[in-house]
């Protein structure tokens, strides 16, 4: 075989924690978007700067501050042992969660963006025909902001796949749990297996340019359109 | 003479000899060791005026680093293999080789009172989560593997392994009690040749193979007298004294 028993299911688990963080990010973060979009609260701008912040901190400090929330004596962790569920770290959905903050903005920048490139005009014709907001939102706001929630999805994906700093700070590196294909390409390095890295890395390449290739030629083909 | 030629003057002959006898030198140094090698280089550099850059992290990472032209001039790695490699492929100076430390590993926790003198804990299997180092990088995770093989807990233990990615990560792992116990280095845990805090069982010699710490000049370094000077240091009363205190032994 190609690649090895630990590699495919490195791969598995990687395309199973980032479909997870992107599903649940357009619950939660469509929300986010759609009021960021429509505020002119005086709190649009620190919201729009904490949604903002995991882009611009090291991974590796992000990681090791949810290492210590999450732990015995950190609120989350207070919390989820409060829950009865024990902690999080070097659990698969302490890696979900990580990564939902790790990939927030991600998911909310480009919603956000597609909702204010609406307008209200289409909003307030959806009211004059007596359309409930609820109804307008799903009938009149999602499908033109089709296209944002499709860059969305796909970059949240993405980033989540490339993930590696956070995951190496929380996962403890445990097989078919934590070990993502990111830290098994360095786990590859760091025993000098180079062969194997070589091989695990050169899929990680050929996945990611698909996906970005599928991004870009399908906004191109969609500009053409227009 | 004015004062200001004067200050001037003698900021140029203070630069001068500055310049004529103070050198500076990049060590890779292996995580195990870097509470140590912090003593050691401050030492180093009153004594002698050179300073040193001190790069700490994962041996195997140095190995791979080296290999592409990193410009380390010392390696204190964390194990003997990687040193005696980089001679093999023509990265380090030959016979430059040499054991600076024998690392010590101990099964601690960041409690007081929860490993005991014994280490009976580890068969009891009160706790959720052990904490090694990774057995295929690192030497400290390798010697850990070698004490739960030899008692014959390694089935039990398994599915409560965490890896870190050096050692220095697993200890993060205990000291933030994510992980309620850990095999680490003694070296992280003891200053001055005091358990500074938690508790731990300080594990037998005789229950893992020897954890060697070779240093080994590399190709960068060849012929300079700074490097030659803390390679020698390293051998001398005042570097073994602290390499000591931290609880290496010495070869």
């Amino acid at each position: 075989m190609w690649l090895s028993n630990d590699d495919l299911q490195a791969i598995w688990l990687t395309l199973r924690l980032a479909g997870i963080v992107t599903a649940i990010l357009f619950v939660v973060g469509t929300p986010v978007a759609w009021w960021l979009a429509q505020t002119s609260s005086r709190w649009k701008g620190p919201i729009s700067a904490v949604v903002a912040l995991p882009l611009v901190l090291p991974p590796s400090v992000l990681g090791f501050y949810l290492l210590l929330a999450m732990g015995p004596s950190g609120w989350i962790g207070q919390f989820t042992q409060t829950l009865g569920i024990g902690l999080l770290p070097f659990t698969f959905w302490g890696l979900v969660i990580a990564s939902v903050f790790y990939s927030f903005p991600f998911m909310v920048q480009p919603v956000q963006n597609a909702f204010e490139t609406i307008g209200t005009r289409p909003l307030e014709v959806a009211a004059t025909l007596r359309a409930s907001p609820l109804d307008t939102f799903f009938t009149v706001v999602l499908p033109l902001a089709a296209p944002g929630f499709l860059t969305a999805g796909i970059l949240t994906f993405a980033h989540t796949v490339g993930e590696f700093g956070v995951v190496l700070m929380i996962g403890g590196n445990i097989p078919d749990l934590t070990r993502v294909v990111s830290v098994q390409i360095y786990d590859h390095v760091e025993a000098m297996e180079y062969a194997d890295a070589h091989r695990l890395s050169a899929v990680m390449v050929a996945f990611s340019f698909i996906v970005l290739l599928a991004l870009y030629g399908w906004q191109h083909r969609g500009r053409k359109e227009t | 003479m004015n004062p200001i030629r004067y200050f001037a003057l003698t900021l140029a002959l203070l630069s001068a000899s500055v310049v004529a006898h103070a050198d500076e030198i990049q060590v890779a140094v292996a995580a195990n060791f870097t509470a140590p090698m912090k003593e050691i280089a401050a030492a180093f550099t009153k004594e002698t005026g050179h300073q040193i850059k001190a790069a700490y992290g994962a041996t195997g990472k140095f190995y791979a680093q080296i290999q592409n032209g990193a410009p380390f001039e010392i390696l204190l790695a964390a194990d003997a293999t990687t040193p005696a490699k980089l001679i093999k492929e023509g990265n380090a100076v030959a016979d430059s080789q040499f054991t600076y430390a024998l690392g010590k590993l101990v099964l601690w926790s960041a409690k007081a009172g929860f490993v005991d003198a014994a280490g009976k804990v580890l068969a009891t299997g009160d706790f959720q989560k052990v904490a090694i180092a990774n057995p295929k990088a690192a030497p400290y995770g390798a010697a850990a593997m070698a004490v739960l093989k030899q008692q014959g807990l390694l089935d039990a233990v398994q599915p409560k392994l965490v890896t870190g990615e050096n050692i220095a990560q697993t200890y993060q792992f205990v000291e933030t009690g994510n992980a309620e116990i850990g095999f680490i280095a003694l070296a992280q845990v003891q200053k001055d040749s005091k358990l500074t805090h938690g508790s731990m069982w300080l594990i037998p010699a005789q229950l893992y193979p020897p954890i060697l710490q070779d240093a080994v000049i590399l190709n960068a370094g060849k012929e300079k007298p700074a490097v030659a000077a803390l390679m020698t240091y390293l051998k001398g009363e005042t570097a073994q004294a602290i390499i000591h205190s931290f609880g290496y032994d010495l070869k």
